[in-house]
């Protein structure tokens, strides 16, 4: 339905403070986009700081049929907050007004505007940790993080944020605020709604509220570079690793083209010539790591690397993760749009993605390059183009709708961190077939029946295909 | 679309594309932070620029966000993608200077030409408005006036800044720069004294030369330099700046020196970036290039040099960085290390230490409230460290930390000074 003055004003009165009610043009447009793809503009911008302005927006959102957007700091990679039917984009990053950490029960209780980076800064104090870690940590909001499902380069040894949601406080779709969950480690009463509203993207309720798991702090952490001459015995590497009782907090892979454009952008003094760079961090207790460090080198050896040189001290480790923090400035060099994506397969086939990776590079002609967290098999095939080219972004489109095929193919799934949002929602059939769709599909029938909730979001409309445009 | 095809040239449209809007922009940017909108971030900006090319938006759209930057920079420096922020800035600041010149009133084009023709380039004048200020202040007229309250009335930001004026020193006979000094040295270097620099704190410069001279240096002044230009630019007067900066160019082009040294990070921010004010094309790009990479800031220049540090200083000391000397010069960690050199001096470095304090040329009289806010937030982190100093490079920060160190009533405990007058005390340089 139309947005009219009428309903504005009701809006703006749902906060007490009107400078956090934005009309403008200027704002409208600004609250347009993500870090993905498209740009649309929505009616109007609220926000909200507590759950019960959240609760009258949504009220006034159900009455009137108004599309919400709910929006962190919009670092989304899948289109999640875009209001793609205008509306009301609810914007959390200034609620950022909780973060309590409960030290004796390991527990964190934050609103939904609290920077991710700063809940384990705030738990580090305790010697504690909050786990996941999403590259742009320091920028997301939690609320994004758990409506997206977040994860991270940690994610192979601590899993991605729904691993550490005890429970949640949220609005529903006619307007109601509900608990979820609790606060212990253990809680089986009844249906888990805490895990099914984590990733949910904002389509089944409103985030307000999270209290969150946190873990003991690991003592020290290792850092090792591996080079190979082979990729392939890269990927061998990752899975014998993992077989030999050996949980690493982090493992990165970087390809050869991602190689030569780092050395090209930084001159790092990093091996042009090896096919792939594998870092491997682990942590734990010190001497515990040490005798385990010595077993992933010769694991590595005996898979065929070319050397693997350990981090003596912090500068050095720095120094060695620097390759793979430079990897997304040095591929933009060659042309400006960057294409993430990260579809996930299981371990054992992360040798057969590269080989498909390399025929689809080949076949649509496009500049593709592979890095990320390979330990997972959360591998990120990054296209590099310029949107300006029409020709070649219709070549991307097809690309990478083959990179998600293959994905799906080798028993993986499209997303292992992003989510689904607009990107993706195309192929959702592909991976969860009729039925598996329909039941996901008549969940948001019965907690949003009117619709308002995010729409546009996670499933596909009749006939659609993925497309990257953004006009 | 010719008509766009125009705007796109003019504004640095094709810049836009290279941001990725990740957003890994926001936490460094001070209007984003105080402000809370989208609009007032740098990837808000960026896309507002962009859609003023296509024609999407008008410029009345695009006025308010440009106007509140600060222009510091922080998110350059932050970047992944290495977005060429500042020349996208600078290009929606012409292009909304032009279109807003088309509609101004005769009393404002007056008024701007006297400000930044007539006056920021003028010694002349600007001596007169100096010994003027001096003489406000001795004859104790400031305090009645203040009292009065008169200023207030026709301007409450003035009225602030009016407040915390520096007391303003006569600058020294400089009689005994002009000629070669008969120190044998291996570094020569001429020196940049900034016009708003020369008028509020000649003493700076004045202790500025004397310090170089004193770690070595050959020290030359060349008294036909002129205003940098920068607040022009920042002003959309970019014709005026270019005007200076052929000024400029020609004249320390007339010295064969090691460096051109200033103590203003402003000033040198604009100087090292004199070649952007030309296209490739123009004969003056290459001199401007040249100019350029002798500009350096005398921390550059003092921690690479001996510098005889005889009095310890015991203090607790912070640093707030100037952001043009952080982002567009890149000098980070020289002044820092020559604080550190201070026996005495405890440092502490305070958090979000890089973080703009508001001050940005004159944004803190045109956007007074905005910058009073990020005064703020920039204070809550000052009072954290509890130092008895703070040391700044650069004129307006100098005069932006005064008035925070006033509005949380700290004056009698918290004093504010410049580097080089720190380390002139620390070296018994008077």
């Amino acid at each position: 339905m139309k947005v009219t003055e009428d309903i504005l004003e009701k809006l703006k009165k749902t906060l007490a403070d009107p400078k956090r009610f934005l009309t403008s043009e200027a704002d409208l447009y600004s609250f347009s986009f993500d870090a993905s793809f498209g740009m649309y503009k929505p009616d109007v911008v609220c926000q909200p700081m507590s759950s019960t302005e959240v609760a009258s927006i949504v009220r006034i959102a159900n009455e009137y049929l108004i599309p919400l957007c709910p929006r962190g700091r919009g670092t989304s990679l899948s289109g999640g907050p875009l209001p793609v039917h205008g509306g009301i984009v609810l914007d959390f990053s200034l609620w950022d007004t909780k973060l309590v950490i409960d030290e004796e029960n390991l527990i964190a209780t934050v609103s939904p505007g609290v920077i991710t980076s700063h809940i384990n800064d705030a738990a580090n104090e305790f010697g504690l940790m909050y786990p996941p870690d999403p590259s742009s940590a320091h920028v997301s909001t939690i609320g994004g993080n758990l409506a997206e499902n977040a994860g991270g380069p940690r994610g192979l040894k601590y899993g991605v944020t729904k691993n550490y949601v005890l429970g949640l406080e949220i609005v529903t779709a006619d307007g109601k605020i509900v608990r979820t969950g609790g606060q212990t480690i253990k809680n089986v009463t009844g249906y888990d709604l805490t895990k099914l509203i984590v990733g949910s993207e904002g389509t089944l309720a409103i985030i307000t509220e999270a209290t969150l798991r946190l873990i003991p702090k690991p003592q020290a952490s290792l850092t090792a570079m591996v080079l190979f001459d082979d990729i392939i015995d890269a990927g061998s590497a990752i899975s014998k690793v993992l077989v030999s009782g050996i949980m690493p907090s982090k493992m990165e892979i970087m390809d050869q083209s991602s190689i030569i454009a780092v050395e090209e952008y930084a001159s790092l003094g990093l091996p042009v010539d090896v096919e792939a760079i594998l870092l491997i961090e682990l942590d734990g207790h010190p001497l515990a790591i040490e005798d385990e460090m010595q077993r992933v080198k010769s694991v590595c050896m005996n898979v065929g690397a070319r050397s693997v040189q350990v981090a003596q001290d912090k500068k050095e480790e720095a120094e060695l993760w620097q390759a793979r923090k430079l990897v997304s400035p040095a591929i933009v060099k060659l042309k400006p749009t960057k294409i993430s994506e990260d579809a996930t397969i299981p371990r054992s086939q992360i040798p057969e993605m590269f080989r498909r990776l390399k025929l689809i590079k080949e076949k649509y002609n496009i500049h593709l390059v592979v890095f990320g967290h390979a330990g997972d098999g959360n591998l990120h095939p990054n296209i590099i183009t310029d949107q300006r080219d029409k020709e070649e972004m219709r070549r991307v489109e097809m690309a990478v709708a083959e990179i998600f095929k293959a994905a799906i193919d080798l028993g993986g799934t499209l997303s292992g961190e992003h989510g689904i949002g607009t990107m993706k929602s195309a192929f959702m059939e592909m991976e969860l077939g009729v039925d598996g769709l329909a039941m996901m599909k008549s969940i948001k029938e019965a907690w949003d029946p009117k619709n308002i909730l995010n729409p546009g979001k996670i499933f596909p409309v009749k006939g659609q295909r993925f497309e990257l445009r953004n006009d | 679309m010719t008509n766009n095809k125009i705007l796109q040239d003019k504004l640095a449209y094709d810049e836009t594309f290279s941001c990725v809007q990740c957003g890994y922009c926001l936490p460094a940017c001070p209007t984003y932070l105080a402000f809370g909108k989208e609009s007032h971030s740098p990837r808000g900006r960026i896309q507002l620029v962009k859609l003023a090319a296509e024609g999407k938006i008008g410029f009345e759209d695009l006025g308010d966000s440009i106007d509140c930057c600060l222009g510091c920079r922080a998110c350059e420096t932050i970047c992944p993608t290495n977005v060429e922020y500042g020349k996208i800035l600078d290009s929606a600041i012409d292009v909304l200077g032009a279109f807003r010149k088309s509609q101004q009133s005769i009393s404002e084009k007056v008024v701007r030409n006297i400000v930044f023709k007539k006056v920021l380039p003028n010694k002349k004048i600007l001596k007169i408005v100096g010994t003027g200020l001096r003489l406000y202040q001795r004859t104790k007229a400031d305090k009645v006036i203040r009292k009065s309250g008169v200023i207030k009335q026709v301007s409450p930001s003035l009225a602030t800044m009016e407040q915390i004026t520096p007391r303003i020193y006569k600058p020294e006979s400089r009689e005994n720069f002009q000629v070669n000094s008969k120190l044998k040295t291996k570094t020569k270097v001429a020196f940049f004294t900034g016009c708003i620099m020369d008028t509020f704190f000649a003493r700076v410069n004045d202790l500025s030369m004397k310090l170089l001279e004193k770690a070595g240096c050959e020290v030359v002044l060349q008294k036909e330099q002129t205003c940098c230009g920068a607040l022009h630019q920042h002003s959309a007067e970019k014709e005026t700046a270019i005007e200076l900066a052929k000024k400029n160019i020609e004249v320390f082009e007339q010295l064969d020196c090691d460096y051109i040294v200033n103590a203003i990070g402003g000033c040198g921010a604009a100087l090292v970036e004199y070649d952007h004010l030309f296209e490739k094309s123009d004969p003056w790009f290459g001199r401007a290039k040249k100019f350029s990479l002798k500009n350096k800031d005398i921390s550059y220049i003092l921690s690479r040099m001996e510098l005889p540090i005889t009095k310890p200083l015991h203090m607790r000391v912070t640093y707030q960085p100037s952001c043009h000397l952080t982002n567009v010069q890149k000098i980070v960690n020289e002044p820092m290390e020559l604080i550190r050199k201070i026996p005495g001096i405890e440092f502490t470095q305070m958090k979000n230490q890089d973080l703009c304090c508001g001050s940005a040329g004159i944004y803190n009289i045109v956007h007074h409230e905005e910058s009073m806010m990020i005064l703020d937030m920039k204070m809550k982190t000052v009072k954290d460290v509890k130092p008895h100093l703070i040391i700044t490079t650069n004129p307006g920060c100098h005069l932006q930390m005064i008035l925070g160190v006033k509005r949380e009533g700290l004056e009698s405990t918290v004093s504010v000074k410049h580097l080089v007058e720190v380390l002139a005390e620390a070296c018994e340089v008077s």
